[in-house]
């Protein structure tokens, strides 16, 4: 049999891919929209379903970010609530392990995964910024380069107190009066450099033990803490040759922690634009970047490399002449920079929009976000098969550009095209998530060492 | 006669230690998410106001202070909060109010978990806020708490323990209430022609800073359809009143008979005096753990059973109650409740003995007669929460006259 594809519906999320101007687009915070796009992945036999989060506004130039789909749901509990609204469909968060505490959040997993029926998962992510810290007891104590070993942590002490209940601890017999098979069901010690707790965990043994874990980023530490720990790596998308390279890369690091390739999971986040012919799927592509980039984002977008206000100039003019400012602390908080080398970036875009006479708009349409697949269904359906065919990918989490019908079409139009080439599933064939992704039964990995040297630098590197 | 309010009190299979050995329990489902349906769409069906649903971030233990060692009760929980999110979409006219304590957890991701809890239901969430437990504390490692001592609630130490939970926890519901409001209603405004979706003037910094937590805000969650979700705190003295007086739109008390009843809503309107509660006054409710049957003294001998089994394998596993016990006839309780209503209770959340039977009489023994008696509702006449408990839209704190041009 051919590899499989696994496919995961991302729901839009608050950046400039969403496309809010659209007659098409629906309420971003509305349980319906919630409903349409997990119904809709389930229709479409889809592995599961991803919701990401942030626990801070966006800000940019000390003001909250205007321009862009803004507010979503408390992640945890909407995936509760989409647990009765789907059978089989996975579920899958994004969780701060920076901004819980092990035994809540743990609990709320293993809730989760118990009213789900054993179809939760956790997109593990770290942060380390004061301004989210503003919004929480701790504030941002945690140290940049102890993130991964802070996960690392909270991971392991998660995967104890869900294990601290055994198969068969509830026994419930009415007749002779025993509830428990043991006294001390549940009961934990974890003795670590981020935690120092005891006592007993609330909530019995779940349906997958562990939910399925998710890993996003590409950096070095990310891809290690992934080997180690992580069911799946959630990564960024990326030509067909650099995904087998990173392909190549993760899948190698698994030996050192005992497991097989096939444990761990390569699914990069795409986009997609489909079209009956191959040159109107490229026109609405070109209008759908149109509408990601409006007048001001384009404006916004180009602050962010240039680090200063730039709201006097006309998007449909030229660019600045004036250099970036690289001494001044960064003008966006709450969000990662995609442009690590500003003067570098500034000048590759100047000769650019004057090669091509862009204005900035076009400069930033041209240079942002080119959608991941575009053409007709047999086109992107063949793309998608060929990345995962060849270990490029072991599938994909689709991110539709509008809230709630953007996987529709997808659904309607290149499933069946996967379907009938005997690569995606037909119906669905197991309960767990953990079993439509081809995972074993949950099962401790060992500590790596990494994570209890603290003299050993770790590179930077994931956002949420 | 003006109406009473109703609700129920899910805890596992019920309030008395053994509940889970009647026949009719259901101990081997508590973990499903198809028992917490069954018992909600029971209590719609009764056209309660809403179900409570209790939560605790330790293991249940018949010790106030620490884990026991039984195995002869149930033991084990699902997160309150999440249960009524399960539930929601497989309920249309019910308030769903989860407990959530706030000793250890973050006030942010509260109330961003109560908004969504709102958003699911389509405005029937509500909120039963309790304090931490001693033995949360090492679940956490974060800081040690003080325990009360059980021998004399009204020593020092124990007023100076109950100041700081219940002073944290008032803490708590101001971060939480002021977050719902961080959104104005009209906040999304989605104007091609400025090229903005969110109109950032009307969101908002809350700016709270307490002793234990200070969070800036706005919330992530845009406000929650009912604006504010209704807050109910559980009181059994002029601390936790006072509490519930500052933050909370129902207190449950736990009257002994009709003239306690009547004093402690005198104590409760003291309470509001002292600390200056404006806006609708707290609806006072009585808690009571009932164990009902048709007939005279069968729920007293299926009460006793129940007692005798909680011994049968230990000791010391006897039903305790800070609520009154009733046990008898829908037609006693209903009399009761009457006569509570007409000393200023305004509504009763009742503790069934064992799930479902209790639940079961109360929706097709009690309602029926509190219905003929012109005391409660014969339909659902509201879509939220707020409305079936009859409060008043909930203005919002932060939101300023601004000229009609601006909207979009």
């Amino acid at each position: 049999m051919s590899k499989q594809v696994i496919l995961a519906a991302h729901f839009p999320g608050v950046n400039n891919t969403t496309v809010w101007s659209d007659p098409a687009s629906g309420s971003q915070i509305d349980f319906a929209s919630f409903v349409h796009l997990a119904q809709t992945a389930e229709r479409g036999k889809f592995d599961f379903f991803f919701l990401a989060e942030g626990l801070r506004l966006r800000e940019q130039r000390g003001k909250i970010h205007d321009l862009d789909v803004v507010g979503r749901p408390n992640t945890l509990v909407v995936l509760a609530a989409l647990a009765g609204v789907t059978t089989h469909l996975g579920l899958a968060g994004t969780l701060n392990a920076t901004f819980n505490e092990p035994y809540e959040l743990a609990r709320q997993l293993a809730s989760l995964d118990h009213l789900c029926g054993g179809r939760a998962a956790w997109n593990v992510v770290t942060s380390s910024d004061a301004f989210t810290g503003a919004n929480f007891r701790r504030g941002g104590y945690l140290d940049h380069a102890d993130r991964y070993r802070r996960a690392e942590e909270f991971l392991r002490l998660a995967r104890t107190l869900w294990e601290s209940w055994a198969d068969g601890d509830v026994v419930a017999n009415q007749s002779d009066g025993v509830f428990l098979a043991r006294a001390d069901a549940g009961a934990f010690v974890h003795s670590g450099v981020q935690f120092q707790v005891e006592g007993r965990f609330t909530t019995p043994r779940s349906p997958q033990v562990h939910p399925v874990i998710l890993q996003a980023g590409d950096s070095d530490a990310g891809r290690e803490f992934a080997a180690a720990s992580a069911d799946v790596v959630f990564s960024r998308h990326s030509t067909f040759e650099d995904g087998q390279a990173a392909y190549r890369d993760v899948k190698g690091r698994l030996a050192r922690y005992g497991r097989r390739p096939e444990d761990l999971k390569i699914l990069p986040g795409a986009t997609f634009v489909l079209g009956d012919t191959p040159g109107e799927a490229v026109e609405r592509a070109h209008h759908i970047r149109r509408q990601q980039v409006s007048p001001q984002t384009a404006i916004l977008l180009l602050e962010q490399v240039w680090n200063r206000d730039l709201s006097g100039y006309d998007p449909d003019g030229p660019l600045p002449s004036v250099d970036p400012d690289v001494s001044g602390p960064s003008i966006i908080q709450g969000r990662a920079s995609m442009f690590p080398d500003p003067l570098g970036t500034a000048a590759r875009w100047r000769a650019l929009a004057e090669e091509k006479k862009l204005s900035i708009r076009d400069l930033i349409i041209e240079v942002t976000g080119r959608q991941s697949f575009i053409g007709t269904p047999e086109q992107v359906a063949s793309e998608i098969n060929r990345f995962v065919q060849e270990d490029a990918s072991d599938g994909f989490i689709l991110v539709p550009h509008l809230t709630p019908g953007g996987l529709d079409e997808f659904v309607d139009r290149v499933v069946p095209l996967l379907q009938e080439r005997g690569v995606f599933r037909t119906e669905y064939t197991g309960a767990t998530l953990r079993e439509h992704l081809g995972l074993g039964p949950a099962r401790v990995w060992p500590t790596p060492a990494w994570a209890t040297q603290p003299e050993q630098p770790v590179a930077s590197g994931v956002t949420a | 006669m003006t109406q009473l309010h109703l609700a129920v009190a899910l805890d596992g299979a019920g309030w008395h230690p053994a509940a889970w050995r009647e026949p009719t329990a259901r101990p081997a489902d508590l973990f499903t998410p198809a028992y917490w349906i069954d018992l909600a769409q029971e209590a719609e069906h009764g056209l309660l106001d809403f179900v409570t649903i209790e939560d605790s971030l330790t293991l249940q233990s018949v010790r106030y202070d620490g884990h026991d060692e039984r195995t002869d009760q149930v033991r084990g929980r699902l997160d309150a909060v999440l249960i009524a999110s399960r539930v929601a979409p497989h309920t249309r006219h019910i308030g769903l109010v989860p407990t959530a304590t706030t000793t250890h957890t973050e006030p942010f991701h509260v109330s961003t978990a109560l908004a969504t809890l709102d958003y699911v239901s389509l405005g029937r969430g509500g909120w039963r806020v309790q304090v931490g437990r001693p033995h949360e504390a090492p679940h956490f490692g974060r800081r040690p708490l003080p325990a009360l001592d059980l021998a004399d609630l009204s020593s020092p130490h124990n007023q100076a323990v109950l100041h700081e939970l219940f002073g944290e926890a008032a803490d708590a519901i101001e971060v939480v209430r002021r977050l719902w409001d961080s959104w104005e209603d009209d906040a999304v405004i989605r104007d091609v022609t400025t090229g903005r979706f969110v109109d950032r003037d009307r969101l908002h910094y809350i700016d709270f800073k307490g002793r234990h937590f200070s969070v800036k805000g706005p919330s992530i969650v845009p406000r929650p359809p009912q604006g504010q979700l209704p807050v109910a705190v559980l009181a059994h003295s002029r601390i936790p009143y006072e509490l519930a007086a500052r933050g909370a739109d129902v207190v449950s008390v736990t009257p002994t008979d009709r003239d306690d009843a009547r004093r402690i809503v005198a104590e409760v309107r003291e309470a509001e005096r002292a600390v200056g509660r404006t806006g609708a006054p707290l609806q006072v409710w009585a808690d009571l753990v009932v164990f009902l049957d048709g007939e005279q003294d069968r729920a007293a001998d299926r009460k006793a059973s129940l007692d005798r089994k909680a011994f049968d394998r230990e000791a010391g596993a006897t039903l305790t109650s800070d609520a009154a016990i009733v046990v008898g006839t829908p037609e006693e309780l209903a009399i009761q409740l009457l006569d509570w209503h007409a000393a200023g209770i305004d509504g009763f959340r009742l503790r069934p003995g064992v799930l479902p039977h209790d639940l079961r009489r109360i929706t097709s023994g009690l309602v029926p007669l509190l219905q003929q008696a012109g005391a409660f509702r014969t339909r659902y006449e509201a879509s939220t929460l707020r409305g079936l408990l009859g409060l008043p839209a909930a203005p919002n704190r932060y939101q300023t006259a601004r000229p009609q041009t601006v909207a979009a």
